[in-house]
């Protein structure tokens, strides 16, 4: 019935810092800035993956009202909106010391794992992403 | 932070950036002053408005962490339940008995009796192993 998951999306306080952000800092790459008059459809992606991009939507009106959008960045700031990513990578290692160098938040150090090696981070709006370099199934 | 517009969006995440330095490093001596300074701001406010805006103290949040760990270890490893007390930050044997099985609800040998934990993403795992404290576990004694 499906073939893959395409899109998924994370809320955001600000879109212009979340591209700097997730492009220039974490090094995905914009995938789509589109003005569609009633939101500006901001999407990124994995270098190399053009088949799955993350929507970065910013958080209020017209897509929630005043009073909910309050909600939901008090929730977002805290960490408890639930947005959260997953990136594979080959080298866990080095992709921690690149983002450290950067000045990246690190929520959770690098350590192996039953499933392989990796660590956490959050952007600047407090969305939590997990970069991990992962064992195939049948080895972990 | 150019985002952060209001006041409780920007104490919020200064508050999660303390919260993140307990998650990352649990282990270590993480005193109520040095959990202010990552949060910006003194000890006094620091503990008022962590627990209006996580429901608990920096403390029991350190606490629960610390038990959170040793929960997976026990069930994840053979190691000896002392050694497990102290990496994950406890000081003494007693100390970390009386909280986990406060927080537990049993003993740290009686959970490890569980049996393995299934290899899913650790945070997962941090977050959902984590013991409630919004409603501690009911006392052994009337378990």
């Amino acid at each position: 019935m499906y073939n893959a998951i395409n899109r998924s999306q994370i809320f955001v306080l600000d879109q212009n810092e979340a591209l700097d952000f997730y492009t220039t800092t974490l090094g995905l790459e914009l995938a789509d800035d589109l003005d569609l008059g009633f939101m500006r459809w901001l999407t990124v992606r994995v270098p190399g993956d053009p088949g799955r991009e993350i929507l970065l939507e910013l958080v209020g009106p017209p897509a929630m009202d005043e009073a909910t959008a309050e909600v939901a960045k008090e929730l977002l700031t805290k960490g408890a909106m639930g947005g959260w990513l997953s990136i594979s990578t080959d080298d866990a290692r080095a992709a921690y010391d690149t983002l450290s160098e950067r000045g990246v938040e690190i929520n959770d150090e690098l350590a192996e794992k039953p499933y392989g090696i990796d660590f956490g981070i959050r952007d600047p709006f407090g969305n939590a992403i997990r970069i991990g370099q992962l064992f195939d199934r049948e080895e972990s | 932070m150019g985002s952060l517009n209001s006041r409780f969006e920007n104490d919020n995440r200064r508050l999660l950036r303390a919260r993140d330095l307990m998650d990352r490093r649990y282990w270590d001596d993480l005193d109520v002053t040095r959990l202010g300074q990552a949060a910006e701001m003194s000890r006094a406010h620091f503990i008022r408005s962590f627990k209006e805006a996580f429901g608990e103290t920096p403390h029991r949040y350190l606490q629960r962490r610390r038990v959170e760990r040793a929960m997976y270890l026990l069930r994840a490893t053979n190691r000896q339940v002392t050694d497990i007390c102290m990496e994950v930050g406890f000081s003494s044997l007693g100390s970390f008995s009386r909280t986990f099985a406060e927080i537990v609800g049993e003993s740290p040998s009686t959970f490890r009796g569980r049996g393995l934990m299934p290899p899913v993403p650790s945070c997962f795992i941090k977050t959902w192993m984590r013991p409630s404290t919004f409603g501690e576990a009911e006392r052994i004694d009337n378990a």
